[in-house]
């Protein structure tokens, strides 16, 4: 799989067109499903445009996947719904902005979970993504599009979004690194909501290195959305290959019931590799991690039913046939919405009522109030955190789409993060059954520098993020 | 002590459009949408659409702590946004941004004129919110086939004002309307003659019994009328022995009537919560610094008009009633001395005022921060200038600039006291001074701010722009200019008459025709009755093509307006007298109204150049 710096060099001596065709060929014969809408025409224009402009940006030339939540201005977005049929925004979103100043080539439209709600890309109206290491089995989700994409070399680097888990799962099932940095890093103008006080944008790609220069690209602030933060800060430079004193916390909430066994093994055994670097190891408590599943779906799911008000048919997508509105709502938002969409928003406006409100919503902000607590309290004593990103491997296709209970249980390990607000990126550590482990390193709030550098060093020292899945 | 026999409790819930941001109160759209097809002001924030998100106008915000405070209110220290979730055609997200808990302002009050004296109506509280779109039907609501959204409206800043039920009749509810729409016009936040400025949710109960909520009440008479019906139809609900439910009633504004919406028992569950895009918003510290720019309310203008222009306080609130007629009075009274103050408000809050009303007409006195419409030919003006004089000219002893500089004076504030009145300088050469007598004007240079401040005696300022060419000293006066047709406008001392209906064209009185028509008055050249006919007349007739300081004279020429000396009103009254001896017979024996018939034979006699009081005055004198 190549790198930025290696395309960057074949670019230098052929063209960013040429690379570009490969990768679109690349994805013209997949068995993934990894892309809604392949933008061939747009990526191969602005291919050429840049190689006839001798562009200088830090991406200039290099394709780009987008997950299919994140508007991009003349090609359609549908975040892998019916409703959204035809949908083509009329505006690009901050990170799409900033893409194109550095000069990257939007090669297309990752498959997910519908409206980002899920933990398989199942849900898509589109069809399952597969994963490349057994296409019988999922790529985790809801990003599950962009992660197959670059696991599969049919892209070098992808946007995801994250608002339970939704980039670092699929990183993890697919075996590339993907990072969910803190909340207001990214701005999310024109990240298509699903749970706003929850969610990132974040990127993909085979290495820590990579990663770390997507991330340069999209972090910053935009005035345009005011969770965003101002903080100008160069994250490749942090990339050394040393954590030597650096105090990793180990939160065993995070290890033991549920967890499978190879799992377990891999995540210990990248700690001690870590150790065996420099860095020490202490134990942190979490006490408040076995509430954070529930705090996180019905605040999820609150603002859900909130967000995805607005898909009336009214101005944009799907249409049914014409009566009065309040029929018109009903029909459209019958037919477009698929039933797990459905669940979350009836269970989401159930937890929001009157009589409800309480019991519920106001309950789960304290829980999360607690749960910030926790990683306030771990990181006086720890630098990073240390968990496994999923408690096991990737699951079959069909396994769990039918029972939603499980399917939520599996974001156990990633939800405490975003109710936290913290940065944390999951990086391969190890293989079961020829299946893709990942560990995620949890941080402090913008410490970003922190989580890429321990991430980094293991990478170096490591083969994992080197193996490719066969038989593409 | 007020009864209030059928136990009247009203309390509104006012939606005021804070029209006078120059953007929308989460995106940067404008909000100067009235004139322009719809949907032209719109983007991805204020049409709702996926992904983009609200950002907070600071200048919203501001607007909002100063009508809080207006409404003596306590500002709270931190602020936050909701969201209200329910669906409608007009709410591009499915949801309005609204506040919940922790409003901006809660807890204070409005003094009105009540039934029974000055009455202290309680404000709840006084949040921010969106504004929908608006939706427009074909024929009415119930008949059309289609709805049309038009979103140019969307996201506008709104604050909805809530009353405590503190009212006791419909008059006090439109007394309060009228006060409240009035405050907001002092602070400058608010344009009530625009489209959807306003709109009244009016809640009503009667004899301690359930509450009907009226909605879609779009005017003032509108609430009165809605509520005067409310109380009859609860009555008529009592009297028959059956009860008074709570539910939410439509306002038919045609017919005069509410129908019944929905019961409360369906009432939507708006599911507030957090809007979590927008940051809780620390406002500690706003509140002081907002205050002290605060600008005087309509109540200290009145004092100010009683106390400093020895005015009546009926006057003064009829002044007041409306801060572009209360400056208007005001540059009257200052571009002449206090004695005329009383002449002006005779004139002004009754006359001028009556004859507003009478043709439901709005009017505004531009400030030099808007640009109008051309009278002539409907574009929108500019702001430009218009060469007067040089400065230099002034300093040298020139006297054609002596001309330009006093014609400028006479022309555009009815100084024609300076015609003969002596021009110094002082040795820097910076200032120049106008006097005699008690009257003076003085003109400072500021060539740091590359303005000429003119300064009158009783207060007024003016400023003129200063141009430096060459060795000149340019003064130049602000005008507005219209590209389209060349016409132009003064921008210091337009008074702006404007009509409500669109086929008839804008009609105009300057400070000059006012003052010119006061002092034709004052100098006995013309009765009561032509002061007011020279009024109609401008009010009536379209504007002159070029800015016409004459006018008033032309009318009094054109209409041969001249007051009839006091000896031939005398001669008419005995010959009146003479010939009416019935009347005269029924005045003697108490008959007081018989009087008018002689005050008739008088101005017949006269063709109506006499001044009726004055010929009652003089009946009176020979009647004994």
């Amino acid at each position: 799989m190549a790198t930025i710096n290696e395309l960057k060099e074949r670019i230098h001596a052929g063209s960013s067109e040429e690379i570009v065709a490969e990768y679109l060929e690349r994805i013209g014969s997949s068995k993934l499903n990894a892309f809604i809408t392949v933008a061939k025409e747009n990526a191969l224009v602005r291919a050429k445009e840049i190689d006839s402009e001798g562009f200088e940006g830090s991406l200039a030339g290099i394709p780009v996947a987008i997950k299919d939540n994140i508007s991009t201005k003349g090609i359609l977005t549908t975040c892998a719904s019916k409703i959204l049929t035809g949908y083509v925004p009329p505006y690009d979103a901050h990170v799409i902005e900033r893409l194109k100043e550095a000069g990257a080539v939007i090669i297309g439209k990752t498959n997910m979970d519908e409206f980002a709600m899920g933990t398989s890309t199942e849900t898509s109206f589109y069809g399952p993504t597969r994963n490349p290491w057994d296409t019988d089995r999922v790529p985790g989700g809801s990003s599950g599009g962009s992660a197959a994409a670059v696991a599969g070399g049919e892209v070098p680097i992808a946007l995801g979004s994250d608002t339970g888990g939704s980039v670092r799962c699929p990183a993890s099932f697919c075996g590339v690194v993907g990072l969910k940095p803190t909340y207001g890093v990214i701005s999310r103008y024109g990240l298509i909501s699903y749970a706003n006080s929850l969610e990132q944008i974040g990127p993909f790609a085979t290495t820590v290195r990579d990663v770390a220069a997507l991330f340069d690209v999209i972090a910053g602030y935009d005035p345009r959305d005011s969770t965003s933060v101002d903080k100008e800060v160069n994250y490749s430079s942090a990339l050394k290959n040393d954590v030597s004193g650096l105090k990793i916390g180990v939160p065993e909430e995070y290890f033991g019931e549920g967890t499978d066994e190879n799992v377990e093994k891999a995540v210990w055994n990248a700690i001690h590799t870590l150790e065996d670097l420099g860095a020490t190891r202490i134990k942190v408590k979490m006490p408040h991690t076995k509430y954070a599943l529930s705090a996180y779906y019905i605040i999820a799911m609150s603002e859900a039913s909130s967000n995805l008000a607005r898909f009336d048919g009214m101005r944009y997508g799907l249409r049914t046939e014409d009566s009065d509105w309040h029929t018109t709502f009903s029909q459209v938002r019958a037919a477009g919405f698929g039933d797990e969409v459905k669940r979350r928003i009836l269970l989401g406006t159930y937890a929001l009522s009157a009589g409800y409100h309480d019991k519920y919503y106001l309950k789960a902000l304290k829980v999360r109030t607690l749960i910030k607590q926790d990683f306030e309290l771990a990181f006086k004593d720890a630098d990073v955190l240390i968990a496994p990103t999923m408690p096991y491997p990737a699951f079959k296709l069909g396994e769990k789409i039918d029972d939603p209970l499980s399917l939520y249980l599996a974001d156990v390990d990633t939800v405490p993060i975003n109710l936290a607000g913290v940065p944390s990126i999951s990086v391969p550590c190890g293989f079961s059954h020829g299946l893709p482990i990942g560990m995620q390193v949890i941080g402090k709030h913008f410490d970003e520098t922190t989580i890429l550098r321990t991430a980094y060093t293991f990478e170096e020292n490591t083969d994992f993020h080197t193996r490719e899945p066969e038989g593409l | 002590m007020y009864e209030n026999p059928d136990g009247v409790m009203i309390g509104l819930e006012v939606h005021v459009q804070l029209n006078k941001l120059k953007t929308k109160v989460f995106c940067g759209c404008t909000t100067d949408y009235h004139n322009d097809p719809p949907n032209s002001h719109v983007c991805p924030v204020c049409l709702g659409l996926p992904g983009a998100l609200p950002v907070i106008n600071k200048r919203a915000v501001e607007a909002a702590i100063k009508v809080g405070l207006a409404l003596n209110c306590k500002v709270e220290e931190h602020t936050q946004f909701y969201r209200k979730n329910y669906y409608y055609p007009d709410l591009p997200k499915g949801f309005q941004i609204t506040q919940y808990d922790f409003p901006i302002s809660s807890g204070g009050y409005i003094t009105i004129e009540g039934e029974d004296g000055e009455h202290r109506v309680g404000i709840t509280r006084a949040h921010m919110e969106e504004d929908p779109g608006r939706l427009v039907h074909e024929g009415t609501i119930d008949k059309s086939k289609y709805t049309l959204i038009d979103y140019n409206r969307s996201g506008m800043a709104l604050l909805e004002v809530v009353s405590d039920p503190d009212m006791r009749s419909p008059k006090e509810a439109r007394r309060y309307l009228d006060k409240l729409r009035n405050i907001l016009e002092y602070l400058d936040v608010f344009d009530g003659n625009l489209e959807g400025a306003l709109r009244v949710d009016a809640n009503i109960s009667i004899m301690g019994g359930q509450r009907a909520e009226i909605k879609n009440i779009s005017s003032h008479k509108g609430a009165e009328r809605a509520l005067l019906y409310e109380i009859v139809r609860q009555k008529n609900v009592l009297r028959r022995g059956g009860v008074v439910v709570l539910e939410t009633r439509h306002f038919d504004e045609a017919r005069e009537i509410t129908m019944s919406m929905r019961s409360k028992e369906e009432a939507h569950d708006y599911r507030y919560f957090p809007e979590p895009d927008l940051v809780p918003l620390k406002i500690s510290g706003w509140a002081p610094a907002i205050k002290a720019t605060l600008p005087d309310l309509p109540d200290a203008w009145r004092l100010l008009f009683v106390e400093q222009y020895g005015i009546t306080d009926e006057q003064a609130k009829a002044l007041t009633s409306d801060i572009r007629l209360a400056k208007f009075y005001q540059m009257v009274v200052q571009n002449r001395d206090i004695k005329f103050a009383q002449l002006a408000a005779d004139w002004m809050s009754n006359v001028l005022k009556g004859e507003l009303n009478y043709r439901s007409q709005t009017f505004k006195v531009f400030s030099e921060q808007e640009a109008p419409k051309c009278w002539a030919c409907g574009e929108k003006m500019v702001p430009s200038d218009r060469y007067l004089f040089d400065w230099n000219g002034i300093l040298i002893n020139d006297l054609d600039t002596f001309k330009k500089l006093k014609e400028y004076l006479m022309n555009n504030y009815g100084a024609f006291w300076v015609n003969n009145a002596p021009i110094e300088k002082d040795d820097a050469g910076r200032t120049i001074k106008i006097s005699v007598e008690n009257y003076s004007i003085s003109l400072i240079l500021d060539d740091t701010k590359n303005k000429v401040i003119v300064k009158f005696y009783k207060g007024g300022t003016y400023s003129l722009s200063l141009k430096k060419v060459n060795d000149r000293l340019n003064i130049c006066e602000d005008i507005f200019y219209c590209n389209n047709c060349g016409a132009s406008r003064d921008k210091n001392t337009t008074f702006i008459i404007k009509v409500e209906k669109p086929s008839v064209p804008e009609a105009e009185i300057s400070l000059i025709d006012m003052l010119k028509a006061l002092d034709f008055f004052e100098n006995n050249k013309i009765s009561e009755d032509d002061v007011l006919k020279i009024m109609r007349t401008i009010l009536q007739k379209q504007i002159p093509k070029e800015f016409d300081v004459e006018k008033v004279d032309k009318i009094v020429k054109e209409e041969g307006l001249k007051k009839v000396e006091g000896n031939i009103v005398e001669a008419a009254a005995l010959e009146a007298i003479n010939e009416n001896p019935q009347a005269v017979a029924d005045y003697k024996a108490g008959k007081e109204k018989a009087l008018n018939s002689l005050v008739g034979a008088v101005m017949k006699k006269t063709k109506g150049g006499a001044d009726a009081r004055t010929a009652r005055e003089v009946l009176l004198g020979k009647l004994g």
